[in-house]
């Protein structure tokens, strides 16, 4: 099915079942521990040795000489793997660093050695018993050192530069101006499953049951890093412990264990232990920002700039962060840039709203910054910027849909903004100063084509399959609403299996696009079977009204499964987008604020209250998409206050790696979080009307806690996590 | 093993409120260790010299016999006897030896409780604890506390307010929640109890507090209030 005009009426405007906050269908599987996680699927590889990897002890260099023997040698051990002994191997284009080191060493603790034994605690014994002798070259690892040398680099998403007007001379000739530069550092994605693949070897096919956002991609990059054929590949990734990005693609776990399976000739698991993550995977990479805002007396912006250097292993990627500045707000003349540092860091990439998650906290702090040298509310300076087409593509490039404003009156109204006291520093409870602070949350909603089979047998059980994953996302039980919606059946009467390289290809988990897309392609595929069902038992498809289990037309009716036969019917489809995403510029968009209170003693800042609002088109489902935002705002909350890999500049690795000294939030550090959504269809965005959600929150929830910090004491941060200490730092002056 | 049986680590009196700090823990914990394996206790981190490599293979050898050692573990009302490598973690033998994967491996170093369970009503977290000290435990997964059909109440709660997302820190979140419930019911105070010795409440902020060593990245923390709320029927203090 084509998606190249807008969305008529279609049978998910009825929302019976669409649209209702429905409980997770994989939930009893969940919450009982019965679900199977990549590591768990003891069904399928019972016999499975236990691998472990050994990291690279310098981040870049040369590997001298791999030692190996002693290790061989010790109780259990089945096999070590190195790029001695592992046959040849390529780099995956979608990788930027290899899974496996050697001779060469791209980045700490990447892959040296997989070794393989009976038992876990055989291999992660043994492991300490590889020697690896190493030539370092010395490396670049701090980004503020190398910003002079970052080139111009085009990212996958986007060109790294966009102009238009004329910055220079609007800014020279602004009534007020604001020039400030933020930095944000390493942040890792942190979810709490680590990576883990079980491998196992038929001949030449190979078998990965993992934890992966995207199937194919998963098929596609191990067969490229294995010189082996796709086809030959299946790959396996029903229930995935999180992912925020740092599973979009296969990683060492996965190719090592394939490795490791051929060395042992018998399956092999491994999981990354928590240390291992953020120097052996990915992260989201530095950044240092510059905005420049100039706008009239009136608040009215006429000059805007956004400019971002970031830092990659060769060949890497640049951040985003100065993407949504293209398309938040007006304004005649500006200019976005981003540049691209080398450092020998691990692999940058992406996390939770790439770009920008980080922009944001530059751009809406800058507003802040802007409405108080104006004297304007920070919520009506947004308001009067609002926009509502493309401002670098003109009128012609309209948003599919654009509720910016409304999220900032109906947000301010719910939270109760009016009471804010604009002066900073003013408000007291006890030891704590009290502010307030608000931020726009803006997250493009790309769409990716996605397929799906659908079949109705002849009890008129319907079964989905499509190789979408659920990270935690809810796409179960969306794909089953969708369904059960199309099929006119209730949702019990669906069954969805996902994350399967057997099934059509999806659009996968990841850039928020997944919900809307994921739907989208097994609308497609329902409504193929809806015509093929209506078809043989002689209806006019059009006519035909599929309710209660019957398909109803003309006076007559019948059941879906006597409709199906006796040996069911499947079909597939797949939704195809046209250029809808070229001529409509596609966001979602909402408004975050946040009450905080900075002890005036130590400087320790504390969410006291959350609430934001938000227009995503159709919420699929309420329930599961509260839970996206809430997850989105709190991982704001950990960016502005206490996320940050600390890079060790002489080694060049990241010294926090571990959930102990890498600080996510905590459930004492969140308060009760109020969400609202907007009433919302968007007709250009795909048959299901809606848009993406899942990435959103954390756009500007962050920036909305560095506004409230400032509005409570005063103190302007722009180096981020906002910590303690640099808070402190302010204090003296108003306290 | 040494003979006469240490006390357990986790078989303090449940009413005891310095249970917690017994003194005796360490020293069990590193009687029983010391029986197993000469180096199990220490990480490879802390080596440095010509011992390190000797002390590495050591472990590597699986202690200087090598050997096995026998456990008996009483989980979810079953006794299964096991032959383990002492080194094995509580954790690990139900999720390598039993096939028990409901408790969760996010760290496997103390630092998340994704593999919280209950032993001997008591919540810890199983990878921080080594098999061979909980012979003749009384433990509980989160296996033991419900099925898909028949679901724990608080394990029904966590479905209703959409306690999770990806899932993964959930088994987790559940045993410790009633774990900590009992806590609470047992008069034990946490570090924002305002009363040393009065009567706990499940209120929002002692179970925030209280549930501070669960981690959950996909943060479902509000709602995993509401969950745990409900299900402890304490009405008093709302939002503090
Ligand atoms: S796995 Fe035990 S605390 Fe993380
Ligand atoms: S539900 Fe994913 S970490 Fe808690």
């Amino acid at each position: 099915m084509k998606f190249d005009t807008p969305a008529l009426d279609n049978p998910i405007d009825r929302t019976r079942v669409i649209g209702r906050p429905t409980d997770r269908i994989d939930g009893p599987a969940k919450v009982t521990g019965t679900a199977p996680y990549a590591y768990e699927r003891n069904d399928v590889a019972p016999n499975a040795a236990y691998g472990w990897i050994v990291g690279t002890g310098i981040s870049t260099g040369r590997i001298v000489r791999i030692h190996t023997k002693e290790a061989e040698a010790a109780r259990g051990v089945l096999a070590v793997v190195t790029y001695e002994n592992a046959g040849k191997l390529a780099k995956a284009k979608a990788h930027t660093a290899r899974m496996l080191a050697g001779p060469d060493v791209q980045h700490y603790d990447q892959a040296v050695a997989l070794v393989v034994a009976e038992t876990f605690e055989q291999a992660r014994a043994a492991a300490k018993l590889v020697r690896v002798e190493y030539a370092p070259n010395k490396g670049r690892f701090d980004l503020a050192a190398e910003k002079e040398n970052a080139i111009k680099k085009d990212s996958q998403v986007g060109p790294a530069d966009t102009a238009t007007g004329d910055f220079p001379a609007a800014f020279a000739r602004a009534a007020v101006t604001v020039d400030a530069t933020y930095s944000t550092p390493d942040q890792s994605q942190s979810m709490m499953e680590p990576h883990a693949t079980i491998a196992a070897w038929n001949g030449d096919e190979l078998s990965l049951w993992t934890s992966n956002q995207m199937i194919a991609w998963a098929v596609r990059d191990t067969a490229e890093t294995l010189l082996i054929a796709p086809e030959k590949i299946h790959v396996s990734s029903p229930y995935i412990g999180g992912g925020f990005g740092a599973k979009l693609w296969v990683r060492a776990d996965a190719i090592m264990a394939a490795l490791g399976a051929r060395a042992a000739k018998r399956p092999v698991k491994v999981a990354l232990s928590r240390p291992q993550i953020p120097n052996n995977t990915t992260h989201r990479p530095a950044t240092i920002q510059r905005v420049r805002i100039g706008a009239g007396k009136d608040g009215r912006i006429d000059a805007i700039a956004h400019e971002s250097w970031s830092g990659d292993l060769p060949d890497g990627d640049i951040e985003t962060a100065a993407f949504q500045t293209r398309l938040l707000y007006g304004g005649a003349n500006r200019m976005t840039a981003h540049r691209l540092a080398t450092l020998h860091l691990g692999e940058g990439n992406a996390m939770r709203a790439p770009g920008e998650a980080v922009g944001h906290l530059a751009l809406e702090v800058a507003m802040d910054e802007l409405a108080e040298k104006l004297g304007i509310d920070p919520v009506q300076l947004r308001i009067l910027n609002d926009i509502q087409h493309d401002p670098e593509k003109g009128p012609e490039r309209p948003f599919s849909s654009r509720k910016l404003v409304e999220c900032l009156t109906v947000g301010a109204e719910r939270f109760g903004w009016a009471k804010r006291n604009p002066k900073p520093g003013q408000v007291r409870d006890g030891d704590w100063l009290v502010g307030m602070g608000v931020a726009s949350a803006f997250r493009n909603s790309p769409t990716q084509d996605s397929a799906a089979r659908v079949g109705v047998d002849a009890k008129g059980l319907i079964t989905v399959e499509t190789d979408m994953t659920d990270i935690g996302t809810g796409s179960y039980t969306i794909i089953a609403q969708t369904a059960a919606e199309l099929m006119g059946v209730p949702i019990e009467r669906i069954t969805v299996k996902l994350g399967d390289s057997k099934a059509p290809v999806s659009s996968g988990s990841g850039g928020q696009w997944g919900a809307n897309s994921s739907t989208s392609g097994v609308y497609a595929a329902c409504m193929k079977l809806r015509g093929e069902l209506a078809k043989k038992a002689g209806f006019n498809v059009n006519e035909a009204v599929f309710e209660d289990g019957q398909i109803r037309a003309g006076g007559r009716n019948i059941s879906l499964g006597e409709a199906a036969g006796p040996d069911g019917l499947t079909v597939e489809d797949k939704i195809e987008f046209g250029d809808m995403q070229k001529k409509f510029a596609q966001a979602s968009f909402g408004a975050h604020f946040v009450e905080v209170g900075v002890n005036a003693v130590t400087g320790e800042t504390r969410v006291r209250r959350m609430s934001g609002v938000f227009a995503a088109g159709r919420i699929l489902n309420p329930k599961a998409a509260r839970s996206q935002v809430i997850g989105a705002m709190t991982m704001g909350v950990g960016a502005a206050l206490m996320e940050e890999l600390v890079v060790d500049k002489r080694f060049g690795y990241f010294v926090n790696h571990d959930l102990a000294e890498y600080h996510i939030p905590v459930h004492a550090d969140i308060p009760n979080q109020e969400v609202h959504f907007l009433e919302e269809l968007d007709d250009k965005s795909s048959p299901m009307k809606a848009k993406g959600v899942g990435e959103l929150g954390i756009c500007g929830a962050g920036a909305a806690v560095a506004n409230a910090i400032y509005n409570a004491t005063g103190v302007r941060l722009r180096d981020y996590p906002l910590t303690l200490d640099k808070v402190l730092e302010g204090l003296p002056s108003i306290v | 093993m040494p003979d006469e049986p240490a006390p357990s680590p986790t078989g303090g009196p449940p009413d005891d409120p310095l249970f917690f700090c017994d003194p005796t823990t360490r020293r069990v914990f590193l009687t029983r260790a010391a029986g197993a394996s000469a180096a199990v206790t220490l990480g490879h981190g802390l080596f440095s010299g010509p011992d390190a490599q000797a002390a590495v293979q050591a472990e590597a050898g699986g202690g200087e016999a090598g050997g096995e050692e026998e456990v008996t573990l009483l989980i979810n009302g079953r006794q299964t006897k096991l032959r383990l490598d002492p080194r094995v973690t509580l954790l690990d033998a139900m999720r390598e030896h039993l096939q028990l994967t409901g408790s969760k491996k996010g760290c496997d170093h103390g630092q998340c409780g994704a593999c919280t369970v209950l032993v001997e009503g008591r919540r810890i977290n199983s990878c921080l604890s080594l098999a061979v000290m909980h012979d003749g435990d009384k433990i509980t997964t989160i296996e033991g506390l419900g099925t898909p059909a028949a679901m724990h109440p608080m394990q029904a709660a966590f479905v209703k307010h959409d306690g999770f997302q990806c899932g993964y820190c959930t088994p987790g979140q559940i045993c410790s929640a009633v774990g900590m419930l009992a806590e609470i019911k047992a008069g034990i105070p946490s570090h924002v109890s305002a009363d040393l010795l009065g009567e706990m409440s499940a209120s929002e902020e002692e179970i925030r507090e209280r549930m501070s060593g669960n981690l959950c990245r996909c943060a479902a923390y509000s709602n995993i209030i509401a969950a745990v709320r409900e299900v402890s029927g304490d009405k008093t203090g709302g939002e503090a």
